[in-house]
């Protein structure tokens, strides 16, 4: 590794200047770079372990003046890690193993020769791409915020200030007054990128003009939305990106501390996010007197406990403060009173991350993107039946089409497309016929749904949305606090009702009682959470209706997910007799032995599916029924049909 | 006075995690310890502790196993990971072995949608786990934990 330029705290714009010249003086451009990935994601696919081969060979042939390697945050082509990228030539490998070591520095990385094996290819058309920017995933994205992940590691305040960090804030303290920033992130169009999408400007501008010498700036990286972890990724991967806009939205605030709310489901982030601050005082970003504008200003970390509810705003300062993560009735908003009763204003961590951005390339060109009422780019978790899986990040108003099949790839297996699941449990379902709809604010709310974080979770025809309902009214009942009825009781109820409905047991009227629970929780519930707790209720029961209508009257689950209603049943003629189903079944209910007809005890089975999954495709003798009566099994001893010699016995 | 007890109530949150993280749980006794050196009733220190999923009042097993049930990994049949992976330690979702050794949780959402579904035994992540792997993967870590 290079030696790292060190240094001390730096007083002026100048001497950043200065300071930033010397770390890229000192880091040779020349020589290529391999980039590796090693987000939480990445780690939980071994990334660590290929990170350690490739430092260990270039060691071992003592290539370290010759090849620079850079361990940065998730890339965001999550279904490829671990990946890897080769710079300057951007040749892109995913699927790598530390065996992949030695060859890629030697044939690659010295050579020039690309490893077919290692490319991503595509899964429709098989064809292979040595580039990332010409793998589709990439293509139609808009990268802004995610592309800085490769670029810097996030352990390095260096890498950050090589990549033009925290130019943003001294160009905003040496030129700009608060309100010129303000009107700056107005005219920009920036919209709130936690959920509800108010106008971060306008936020500012109203914490700025409330009354009180002390103000705080909160960063809101409590994601909770299960399926959303761009917010993850942010702080894993580019912490100062996130630090730098708090700084400036305080300065234009005039708050003189900070928090960053962030939940310890997350570990990795909160370690990256302490370094980060670290170090940005030691450079003295933060602290007093920044950069020598006379501002002053800090941030504290804040781990939360596990809590969905600590997402609302007035929760997520209760906690801060302590104590149990209890909304309170707005107003007074935050802006107005709000954590220890003092002006606060609280951003999501994408929308601080847009702010250096907005500061560096101007309101101007950042409104040019998106559409009239969503401007920028959103970082959507593409998660779900979609083969490409990962965080894609585009400009506002794309068309759902193009994300679910030109950067998501499709549905793996050919299955059918049923839906996507947008804003969490706050949000809703969007059909295959809203296919063309433009993804942003406006359009996702008429369509009964919200932009949320940016979880985009993709369904397809095994995916039962009156199961999909029962889910999120589920997590929502856990997670109501229970300060207010209508959420406590009205998600309480729903999800009872949903739960007979999946077992088999609803009734005539259980769509039109869910409607009318569903209304009078939005409109009593006290927070966020209650109002949109019954959007996955009604957004299924609007696109979906035929599917609660089968649970109900036939007692079918279409897409055979629900337990109750589904029964498994390996058909005589077909059964081979190879013993896969019966030696994977966990609870023993298949009967049989060679070459006699497997048999599934039906009281025994547990609906688990494992007999399913493993029957040799080329048998396909066992079925899953829902709404119609098992047949007679075939009697204990039948022995099979044979199809042919040679195929069948796989045992002997 | 009034800002002393502010600071005090601030770090609640992070005495418990720091407890929790000590002992593997929130014990009675350090409970009052910590409602009397921040000057606060016992009952607010006790309503912290239950309201948040990371706290445990009872002590959990020597080693955890968290079986993820986010969005991503429920379509992809996380529930019966869930299932089964109880049904091979014993278990049930939120038990802790009579041993000691194993307490089974389930986690909302690790932010690794890509591979789900997940389960993390020990901070290991293993994904896109089948009923089959869950057998695989609770026999072996079962074997290096009963050999020590």
């Amino acid at each position: 590794m290079l030696a790292e330029v060190k240094a001390d705290r730096i007083r002026t714009s100048e001497d950043l200047e200065e300071v930033r010249a010397k770390i890229i003086k000192g880091r040779s451009s020349k020589i290529p770079c391999i980039v590796i990935p090693s987000g939480t994601c990445c780690q939980a696919r071994g990334s660590s372990e290929v990170v350690e081969a490739f430092q260990q060979e270039i060691e071992k042939h003592s290539l370290q003046d010759n090849i620079a390697l850079r361990i940065t945050g998730c890339g965001g082509f999550c279904q490829s890690e671990p990946n890897l990228i080769i710079y300057p030539e951007e040749v892109y490998y995913q699927k790598v193993s530390p065996d992949d070591a030695e060859e890629v520095i030697s044939e690659t990385v010295l050579r020039g020769r690309v490893i077919d094996r290692l490319l991503y290819a595509d899964p429709n058309t098989g064809e292979r791409f040595a580039h990332l920017s010409e793998i589709p995933f990439f293509k139609k994205q808009k990268r802004l915020l995610l592309a800085n992940n490769l670029q810097v590691n996030p352990t390095s305040i260096n890498d950050y200030l090589a990549a033009k960090g925290y130019s943003a804030l001294s160009k905003v303290l040496q030129e700009k007054t608060p309100d010129e920033v303000i009107n700056e992130i107005k005219e920009s169009g920036l919209r709130g990128r936690g959920g509800a999408g108010f106008p971060t400007g306008r936020k500012w501008e109203l914490c700025r003009k409330a009354r009180g010498d002390v103000k705080y700036v909160i960063c809101n990286a409590d994601e909770g939305d299960p399926g959303a972890y761009m917010d993850r990724s942010l702080l894993e991967g580019n912490p100062h990106s996130v630090i730098e806009g708090m700084i400036i939205g305080a300065y234009a605030i005039g708050a003189s501390e900070g928090f960053i709310y962030v939940r310890n489901e997350y570990p990795l982030a909160v370690r990256h996010c302490r370094l980060a601050v670290q170090k940005a005082r030691e450079y003295g970003f933060l602290g007093n007197d920044i950069l020598g504008s006379g501002f002053s200003f800090d941030i504290k970390i804040s781990m939360g406990a596990g809590a969905f509810v600590c997402g609302e705003e007035t929760a997520l300062i209760a906690s801060i403060q302590g104590g149990r993560g209890i909304p309170r009735q707005r107003p007074p908003f935050p802006a107005e009173r709000g954590l220890w009763d003092r002006p606060t204003n609280i951003n999501n961590v994408e929308t601080w991350a847009n702010v250096p951005l907005i500061m560096t390339k101007g309101a101007s060109w950042y409104s040019k993107i998106g559409t009239e009422g969503s401007k920028g780019t959103k970082i959507f978790s593409l998660v779900g039946k979609i083969n490409n899986t990962g965080l894609v990040e585009v400009p506002l108003g794309i068309i759902l089409r193009e994300i679910v099949y030109d950067i998501g790839g499709g549905i793996p297996r050919g299955k059918r497309f049923k839906a996507v699941q947008t804003g969490g449990p706050s949000g809703g379902c969007i059909p295959s016929s809203l296919l063309d709809l433009p993804i942003d604010y406006e359009s996702l709310k008429e369509a009964g749904s919200i932009m949320g974080s940016g979880g985009m979770i993709v369904m397809d025809e095994d995916t039962c949305m009156v199961d999909i309902a029962r889910y999120y009214t589920s997590f929502l009942n856990d997670e109501s606090c229970g300060k207010c009825l209508p959420c406590r009781k009205g998600t309480q109820r729903m999800l009872e009702i949903l739960t007979d409905i999946s077992e088999g047991k609803g009734e005539e009227g259980d769509i039109g009682l869910l409607e009318e629970l569903a209304l009078v929780t939005k409109d009593t519930s006290l927070c966020g959470l209650g109002q949109t707790a019954p959007n996955p209720v009604l957004s299924t029961i609007r696109y979906f209706q035929d599917e609660y209508e089968a649970h109900i009257k036939e007692k079918r689950c279409p897409a055979g997910v629900c337990k109750e209603l589904i029964s498994y049943y390996i058909e005589p003629d077909k059964c081979q007799a190879c013993l896969i189903c019966l030696r994977n079944c966990p609870v023993e209910a298949i009967t049989g032995g060679k070459g006699l007809v497997h048999i599934i005890d039906q009281e025994k089975c547990i609906k688990c599916g494992t007999c399913l999954d493993v029957c040799p495709p080329r048998f396909g003798a066992v079925t899953r029924l829902s709404g119609e009566k098992v047949p007679e099994p075939a009697l204990q001893g039948t022995e099979v049909i044979r199809k042919r010699s040679g195929e069948t016995d796989v045992n002997t | 006075m009034e800002l002393a007890n502010k600071e005090n109530n601030e770090n609640l949150l992070s005495i418990l995690q720091d407890v929790q993280k000590e002992c593997g749980y929130l014990p009675e006794e350090r409970l009052r310890e910590t409602a009397v050196m921040l000057g606060m009733p016992l009952i607010d220190v006790y309503g912290v502790a239950t309201f948040y999923k990371s706290f445990s009042l009872t002590p959990r097993g020597r080693h955890q196993v968290k079986v993820c049930l986010g969005t991503a990994c429920h379509v992809r049949g996380a529930d019966r990971i869930g299932k089964e992976v109880g049904r091979k330690l014993g278990i049930v979702l939120g038990e802790t072995s009579e041993d000691g050794e194993f307490s089974l949780e389930t986690v909302m959402c690790l932010g690794c949608c890509a591979i789900g579904p997940v389960v993390v035994i020990d901070g290991k992540y293993y994904g896109q786990v089948t009923p089959t792997k869950v057998e695989s993967i609770v026999r072996t870590i079962k074997g290096e934990i009963y050999a020590r």
